[in-house]
Order: structure tokens, then C-alpha cells, then sequence
């Protein structure tokens, strides 16, 4: 299931932010584009870029998503690799766009695109082959994988591969590791109660591990998970995994550039 | 209601997707078992043994005294079993009065279902063999050992040839060939005592059929 | 139509009801966390991956053949001696039933599991026309007792407790109060025992139908089944048209596949193959055997390339023991015959989407069910079809499913259409972003249900976009040689 590496490793790439790294949390983009200059790999980042379309395309507005899609594959035109810090967006690109898109004119290009995406931790873990350093005190985190990421890019193993390079940081396992957080985008509201008792029960079972911390790669389960543990006074916030890793190969709180998101 | 019949095969034939893509049947992963008759008894005997089932392996010409022993143990007071099948009348002509007595399934049901279902304690059958995969014994009911004969009284003790335990339902259905000799009215795999789980899922077991499923494998 | 148009409350209501009560939510919790350690050690000798395909290719192939197959298997079991009626809704399957009853002069029916008769609803069709039916399933036996309507497709009392089931065959059968599950099940088999003997006819559902040799597969741990299926005069085996498989030989995948995924049995108990009536010499088992085979919808699903993988189904169940809505909710709250994922794939297709409108909502799409399904039913791309068709959101794909449109609101629309009006224009989409940021003081503290338990994130002080534009500027900047 796992994506064909590159013949050799590529010295560009396009950097998709997703909308919510943009508007929400830009450190986990930074973060990102810092991993991999360190790779020395040069970072474009299109400014054209604006959504990947999820959101009208997993309720049903199959029109206006195709539309948002057509202006991706304008902003991210080129052939070199397309990297992205979420699992989610990168499976709606890298899945979703092919079908959307099968039968119609532009179906050949869509895929081209498709083919071109990578889940930012899996391209740093296989295809720049990363080693960390860590240079943190000792700490103890839970990785929490979307369902994204986990079932459609099938990379149950890459964040906690990732994690585990950090010799300071002592990775904790929580009970149901795989059930989702209850998250699901419109879900959160439309069916808010179910919501709340998922993500009441991951919370639980990540403090329950022992975590001072939580990481994950999609937004959406850390705005869920952390928005829960921070109202309900858990102590347990949650962090974008780049972020974490940036943070980890740096001296200790201090951010290498400017730092948005919560506060 | 050829009405319905006419309508439902109609709309299945107009309205089948024209570019119907079906993958092939790679029957592979359910045929690769290369064990041997020993690995064979053993699976047979421990699946069958994880779900409650009793084997008892003995020698061929040794059963007898071991089922005697059983219907002691279980108290059991009357045994149903076959009229003409060879071992059946083996063990009929071994018989004295201080066993349990035999009985036979000699009218149809009707004329002696009360009987069948209240005061039979146990019944012995012959199977078609038996498949290590799932532990399960192959039964085919005919006249003489009749359906019920399996499920209705509290105990069922089944003979077993070793040599007659096939590796899965896959590989019986091949060597016994069942498609060219077409099934019997009713064919059944049997794989331990009737049991349920639908109070908390909590097993227990003789829920309908027999509560205790004994095999003398035969070697 | 189907007697069935309407399910028994709104699934909001369901939800809330059973989010609200901790029993009900402890019951399932524990039986679900059980049944999914239970698959995953059944298959853990397995080449999992080669066996679901292998199940999924016997599905799809027997559906590329459905109508050759359904004459096959018809001709094959007349000419063993059962009689084949074909029901095109619920009810004509209820009536066919009835008068086959009536003909026999049968006062009283017993019943092995079946979910299609759940589905046409046909015991309260049979108590209408004078007949009694009684469940024989020991699970199905509590539900009714308890008049209710089963919680799980292959565990049906699931949602209760041995106290609970304890007080209600005290209640309603005299039975001494016990927490002896043994006990209770003996008592039960009493009862039920009596009721074998003197039933008029039998009645089962029906896991596999084999066209090649006219056979009717029941997969079953109690019994029940095979005396349901042998004991009184008539056998009536009722099943929906899409369980026909071509070949003997695709039973042993298909079986493997079943009891390890419903239950992590490597195998059930009995499994009960049965290809025709008593024969003139035998003493057993039913004069008369007959198969209803209904459609209710489902001709109507095979119309669509992408919908008819629903039809692969084989009725394991594994799909609601592993989804993590069905486990918080139960299957009660669905209101609909088919609970979790498979209802809510199917349930829109039988009731249609007027009916069933908050199913294909009410899921996170984390693709857990997909994940364990036997035969790979792609379930969250068909929840995505299914929301598409409620909103009719694709002018380039038509809408099929009836009740179709039902969630196109002006509202929505309107909400979509400036959504896409912002994100497909770039320059819309970063004023929007700036302005977001501008005003992150300002955001609102309250979000629906959102805010009720968790706090609500506010933007970046600046966007990503924004810090790259001055980052690429100062490096930029930085590259030009100097003057």
C-alpha cells in the first residue's frame, strides 16, 4: 500500500499548507518547510493554493468541489512532488480527486496531480530518509494517527517511526489506538453528541497512557482532541507532529521563526 | 407470482451495468495446506476441543468397551442408533442387558416425536469424515440414520476414520465430489455441542441441539 | 410497497436516547471491544488480504450472473422438489408466506434467525392473518418477548444484560429469576422444545443459496436452525435475491470469512445445507420445502455500477462491531432493520432517502468498517455517494436513489456556493485569510454542539501564506547580488 519511492530523491517540492495549517496553525507549516530545507530540498510554496476541497466534496457538493479542485491544479502546476501536512487533504488529493474527476475532460491531468502527492511525514521518513536529533528534555507523547492517514495512506507506522528517532522522548501506546476521535468535519456539529462522547473517549485513553502530550498530523483531530482536553482542564495539549519534531531538533521552546495558532 | 418473477429478472437484466468488471477467483489461500494425517488428527482434534467437543481416540476395534464406558460416565439409559450400518450392528451383537438399551430410529417422526424428544438420553452416528481446518464432522442423514438423530437427543456420540479427516470443506468437496454426485436432502458440518452466546455473550451450551458432541476417532 | 416506509424514530432522537443512558452504553462497549479481539485472533493465522479478496471476487461474480443465477438455482431446487416464489416488495413475500400457511391450515410458525423477515416485518403480518410466530433464536426469542426489535444483525439481544434478560423471561415466562446463564438457557430451551413439536411450519432466512446445486446454506450455533428446518411439515426459507453464489466450491471461502468476522469463529457450530424435502424412504426433516426469494429494492440498487457493491454483503455484522458510532449508540438508535454501516448504506435503498436522511450523515468516514469487511465494500465511498445523492450535488452524475434531493436546501446551497466562491479564487481566498486574522479577537465563543465540550481554536496571527510571502521576499532579497 505504500507509495513507490522516487529513483532518486527530488531537490524541490510544492508545499500544500490545507486550508486549516494556513488559517490555524502556520507553525506546523513552517515546521514542515524547515524539515525539509533541512534536507536541502527547496520549498515553493504557491500562493495561488487555497483548499483542497474536502469540505463541500464529504458533504455531498460534489459541484463546488470540483470547481475549488480545478484551481488547485492550476496553483500547483509543475512535476515535482507535492507535500502535505495532513493525512486527510493528502488522500482527498491523492484518492478523492481521481474519482471526482473520472469521465471528465481534465481526469488525465487530475491524476497526474494525484500521483504527485505525499503525506509530509512519509516523504520525510522514506523519501529524504530523516535523522533526528533530539536536542529536548525527556518527555512522555502519544502519537494519534488519523483515520485518514492510517486507513486511506495506510501510514499507521510513520509517525511513531518518526518518534521514536528521539532519544528523549518516551512514546506512550493508548488504549484503541485506531478508533477514530470523532472528528469527521461537519460530524463535530451535525452530530455533536456522538462527537463529544468519541472524542471524550480518546481523550481519556491518551491521558490514561501516561501522555504528557499528544502529536498528530491532521488538524482536525488535534482542534477535536485538544479542544476537548483544554475545556475539560486535562493537561494534556495537542500538537501538529511537525511542529513537535522542529521543536525537538531545536533548543528547547525556542521557535525558530514566527509562531502562530492557538494562544 | 410469475408476475414477480418476470419483473425481478427483468429489471436485473436491463438495468446490469454494462462494464461489469469481476476480478478472478484465486482459490489459492484456502487450498495450501500440505499436513500430514498425524497434523491433521491433531488440528482436528484441538479445534473441535476449543469449542467444547470431546474426541476420544481409540483403536478400531476397541470402541465398544470405550463408548460403554461414556454412556456410564454421561449416565446415559438409552442409546439411539443405526439398524443396518456395520458398526451399528457390531456393537448390537456385542450387547448385553445390564447396558443402556438401544433403540432405533425405525418409523418417521410423527409417530414417535414425543418419545424422540423426551426420553432419548443419547445418539450414536457414523459420519462422512471429518476437516482438521475447522474441527468439524460431515454428516449426511438418511434413512437410517435419520436428521434428528444428530440434534435432538442431549448427547451425540460420532465415529470418526481417522484416515477419513481431510484438511478443509474445500478439499472434501473435491475428493468426495459432491457437485457430481449432487447433495443429499439435507448435509450437514458439525463442530461441537449446540451452543449460544446471546445472554452477554456468555457461552453455554445445549441450547437446541445436544450439549455434549463426542467423537471416537477411529484408528 | 414495502410495509416498512418509515423508521421507528428519528436517528437523533435514537442517539440522544441511547448516548443518555450508561447501561445501554456499558453493554456495547464491552460486547463490541470483545467481538473485535475475538475477529482479529480468528484471523490471525490467516492471509487475511488474499481470503477478502477471494470473498469479495465470488461476490462480484455471482452478481455479474444474478438473474442466470436465480433461474439456475430455481430450476435446480424444482427439480429437487422445493417450490420457488419471488416476492417483488416486503409484502408480497408476507403474502406468499401467509397463503402457503393458510393452505396448510398452520396455526402457529416457528422461526429460525432471519433478517429479512425482520426487514419485511412479516411476524406482525403473520399475527395480523391468525398465525402464530414465535422466534426460536435464543437471542431473537428475548427481543421478542421483550417487543422489541433486534440490536445487532447477528447478536440480537446484544443490548442487554443477563439481569436485564434475567427479570424478562421472569416476567414473561415464569422462568426463576438467575444469574445462571446456563440456567436461563435451559429454561428457555424448554420452552422452546415444546413449541419445535408442534409448530405447522418452519421458517429460516438463508446465508448462501448455491445455484450449481440448488442449495440452501443456514450458518447457525444453537440448533434452532436445523429444527427449524427439519421438524415441522413445511419448511419456508425466505431470503433476499442478491445471497445466490455460483458454485459449491465458493462455500469455503465465503464460510471462513462469515464466522470469523461476526463472531471470530473459525467456524459455527452447524452448518445446515439443505437441497430438497423429505424423500419417500427418509423419516425426517419437512414434506414440503419452499424459498421465497425477495427484492425489496435491491433490482434496484444492481441499476448502479457503484451501489450494487452494497449487495455483496454477506450479513457478518463486523462492520457495526468495529464502527465507533454504532459502539457509542447502538443499534436501536438506527430505527431502521439494518443497523451501523450497513444500514446506513442499505437502509436508504429500501426505505429510501425521505426516511433515512440522517444516516449517511451520522458517520466520521474513518473507514473502520471498510477496513474489516469481508468482501471489501467500499462503505465510506458509497456514505460519500449517498450524501452526494441527498444534496443532488453533482450535475455530472445524476441522482438514482429514490428520495433523492431530500437535503437540498436553499440554505446549504447557499453556504457551498460562497464556500467555493472564496476558495476557488485565490486572491478571494488570502483576503479572506488576512481578514480572518484581523479579526481573530473577535471570534465567537460559542459553536453548536462543538463548544459544548471543547474550546473553540482561533486563527494565526498571520497565515501561512503571509509568512511565506515575506519569507520568500527576505530570501529573495538575500539572493540578489548587490550593486
Amino acid at each position: 500500500m505504500s507509495q513507490a519511492l522516487p529513483p532518486t530523491p527530488p531537490t524541490q517540492v510544492i508545499f500544500y499548507a490545507t486550508c486549516l495549517v494556513d488559517l490555524y496553525f502556520p507553525d506546523a507549516g513552517l515546521a514542515g518547510i524547515q524539515l525539509l530545507e533541512r534536507q536541502g530540498i527547496q520549498v515553493i510554496f504557491p500562493q495561488n493554493q487555497t483548499c483542497c476541497g474536502q469540505p463541500a466534496y464529504s458533504s455531498g457538493f460534489n459541484d463546488q468541489a470540483r470547481e475549488v479542485v480545478l484551481a488547485q491544479l492550476e496553483a500547483l502546476a509543475g512535476d515535482c512532488p507535492i507535500v502535505l501536512p495532513s493525512g486527510s487533504c493528502a488522500a482527498m488529493m491523492k484518492h478523492h480527486y481521481p474519482e471526482l474527476f473520472a469521465g471528465t475532460p481534465q481526469a488525465q491531468a487530475i491524476q497526474a496531480l494525484a500521483d504527485r502527492v505525499w503525506e509530509l511525514s512519509d516523504f520525510l521518513l522514506r523519501v529524504c530518509q530523516i535523522q533526528l536529533q533530539d536536542q529536548g528534555q525527556p518527555i512522555k507523547v502519544a502519537m494519534h494517527t488519523s483515520c485518514s492517514a492510517r486507513r486511506e495512506m495506510g501510514l499507521a507506522e510513520t509517525g511513531p517511526q518518526l518518534l521514536d528517532q528521539l532519544s528523549q522522548v518516551e512514546r506512550v501506546e493508548q488504549a484503541r489506538a485506531s478508533e477514530c476521535c470523532g472528528f469527521g468535519g461537519r460530524f463535530s456539529l451535525r452530530h455533536a453528541d456522538i462527537s463529544a462522547a468519541m472524542v471524550a473517549d480518546k481523550a481519556q485513553a491518551l491521558k490514561a497512557a501516561g501522555a504528557e502530550r499528544f502529536v498528530t498530523t491532521d488538524c482536525g483531530c488535534m482542534m477535536n482532541i485538544a479542544g476537548y482536553t483544554e475545556k475539560q482542564g486535562l493537561g494534556l495539549p495537542g500538537q501538529h507532529l511537525l511542529s513537535f519534531l522542529w521543536e525537538r531538533l531545536n533548543a528547547e521552546g525556542q521557535a525558530p521563526e514566527e509562531v502562530g495558532g492557538r494562544s | 407470482m410469475n408476475q414477480a418473477r418476470a419483473a425481478i429478472l427483468q429489471r436485473l437484466r436491463q438495468g446490469r451495468p454494462a462494464d461489469f468488471a469481476v476480478p478472478e477467483s484465486d482459490f489459492t489461500v484456502v487450498r495450501q495446506r500440505n499436513w500430514s494425517l498425524e497434523e491433521r488428527i491433531e488440528r482436528f482434534q484441538q479445534k473441535i476441543e476449543s469449542v467444547q467437543g470431546q474426541v476420544h481416540r481409540v483403536a478400531e476395534d476397541h470402541w465398544i468397551p470405550v463408548l460403554i464406558r461414556l454412556l456410564a460416565e454421561h449416565q446415559i439409559n438409552n442409546l439411539l442408533l443405526s439398524e443396518n450400518k456395520a458398526p451399528a450392528q457390531a456393537l448390537r451383537e456385542q450387547w448385553h442387558e445390564d447396558l443402556p438399551s438401544l433403540l432405533s430410529y425405525q418409523q418417521p417422526l410423527e409417530a414417535w416425536k414425543e418419545t424422540l424428544f423426551n426420553q432419548v438420553d443419547a445418539a450414536l452416528t457414523s459420519c462422512r469424515g471429518g476437516i482438521a481446518e475447522t474441527g468439524s464432522l460431515i454428516l449426511w442423514p438418511d434413512a437410517d440414520e435419520p436428521r434428528l438423530m444428530s440434534l435432538v437427543p442431549p448427547v451425540h456420540f460420532v465415529l470418526l476414520q481417522a484416515k477419513q479427516i481431510y484438511a478443509t470443506f474445500d478439499e472434501v468437496l473435491r475428493e468426495q465430489a459432491w457437485v457430481e454426485q449432487g447433495l443429499p436432502t439435507n448435509a450437514l458440518l458439525i463442530s461441537g455441542p449446540s451452543k449460544t452466546a446471546d445472554i452477554e455473550q456468555t457461552l453455554a451450551y445445549g441450547v437446541h441441539g445436544p450439549k455434549a458432541l463426542i467423537v471416537l476417532l477411529l484408528e | 410497497m414495502s410495509l416498512q416506509t418509515i423508521p421507528l424514530h428519528s436517528f437523533d432522537a435514537g442517539a440522544q436516547a441511547a448516548l443518555n443512558n450508561p447501561q445501554v452504553r456499558r453493554n456495547f462497549r464491552q460486547a463490541m471491544d470483545g467481538l473485535m479481539s475475538k475477529r482479529a485472533a480468528a484471523f490471525a493465522d490467516w492471509e487475511l488480504e488474499p481470503l477478502r479478496e477471494l470473498g469479495a471476487a465470488i461476490r462480484l461474480r455471482a452478481l455479474a450472473r444474478l438473474p442466470e443465477l436465480l433461474e439456475q438455482l430455481e430450476a435446480n431446487l424444482q427439480k429437487q422438489g422445493v417450490q420457488v416464489h419471488w416476492a417483488q416488495t416486503g409484502e408480497e413475500a408476507c403474502q406468499i408466506i401467509r397463503d402457503i400457511c393458510q393452505a396448510r391450515g398452520a396455526k402457529s410458525v416457528i422461526k429460525g434467525k432471519s433478517m429479512v423477515s425482520e426487514e419485511m416485518e412479516l411476524n406482525h403480518f403473520l399475527e395480523a392473518a391468525g398465525i402464530e410466530a414465535l422466534e426460536s433464536d435464543l437471542g431473537e426469542y428475548i427481543v421478542q418477548l421483550a417487543e422489541e426489535t433486534p440490536s445487532h444483525i447477528i447478536m440480537p439481544a446484544i443490548h442487554k444484560n443477563t439481569d436485564e434478560i434475567s427479570q424478562l423471561l421472569h416476567e414473561k415466562t415464569g422462568t426463576e429469576p438467575s444469574h445462571d446463564v446456563d440456567y436461563l438457557t435451559a429454561s428457555a430451551r424448554q420452552q422452546l422444545r415444546e413449541k419445535f413439536m408442534t409448530a405447522d411450519v418452519g421458517i429460516s432466512g438463508v446465508n448462501f443459496a448455491v445455484a450449481e446445486t440448488g442449495t440452501l446454506c443456514l450458518v447457525e450455533n444453537e440448533g434452532n436452525g436445523r429444527l427449524t428446518t427439519s421438524v415441522p411439515a413445511c419448511h419456508i426459507a425466505v431470503t433476499g435475491i442478491e445471497k445466490v453464489i455460483e458454485k459449491l466450491e465458493d462455500v469455503t471461502p465465503l464460510l471462513a470469512l462469515l464466522t470469523r468476522s461476526a463472531t471470530g469463529q473459525h467456524i459455527t457450530t452447524y452448518f445446515n445445507m439443505v437441497s430438497a424435502p423429505r424423500q419417500a424412504d427418509e423419516k425426517d426433516g419437512p414434506e414440503a420445502v419452499h424459498l421465497v426469494l425477495v427484492d425489496s429494492g435491491r433490482s434496484a440498487i444492481y441499476q448502479d455500477e457503484a451501489l450494487l457493491d452494497t449487495l455483496r454483503c454477506i450479513r457478518c455484522g463486523a462492520c457495526m462491531n468495529h464502527c465507533p458510532v454504532y459502539t457509542r449508540i447502538g443499534g436501536h438508535a438506527y430505527g431502521t432493520t439494518y443497523p451501523g454501516p450497513i444500514g446506513k448504506i442499505l437502509m436508504p435503498h429500501l426505505l429510501g432517502l425521505e426516511a433515512t436522511q440522517d444516516l449517511p450523515s451520522a458517520s466520521t468516514l474513518c473507514g473502520a468498517c471498510a477496513e474489516v469487511c469481508p468482501v471489501k465494500i467500499p462503505i465510506p465511498r458509497l456514505l460519500q455517494r449517498l450524501r452526494k445523492e441527498a444534496v443532488d450535488g453533482d450535475s455530472l452524475r445524476p441522482s438514482r436513489v429514490r428520495g433523492h434531493g431530500v437535503k437540498r436546501h436553499w440554505r446549504e446551497r447557499l453556504i457551498w456556493s460562497v464556500w467555493r466562491q472564496i476558495h476557488a479564487r485565490p486572491r478571494a481566498y488570502r483576503w479572506a485569510g488576512n481578514l480572518l486574522t484581523r479579526l481573530r479577537g473577535l471570534m465567537p465563543k460559542q459553536l453548536g454542539g462543538w463548544t459544548r465540550v471543547r474550546t473553540l481554536p482561533k486563527p494565526a496571527a498571520r497565515t501561512l501564506h503571509q509568512l511565506m510571502q515575506t519569507r520568500d521576499a527576505q530570501t529573495k532579497t538575500a539572493q540578489e547580488p548587490r550593486a
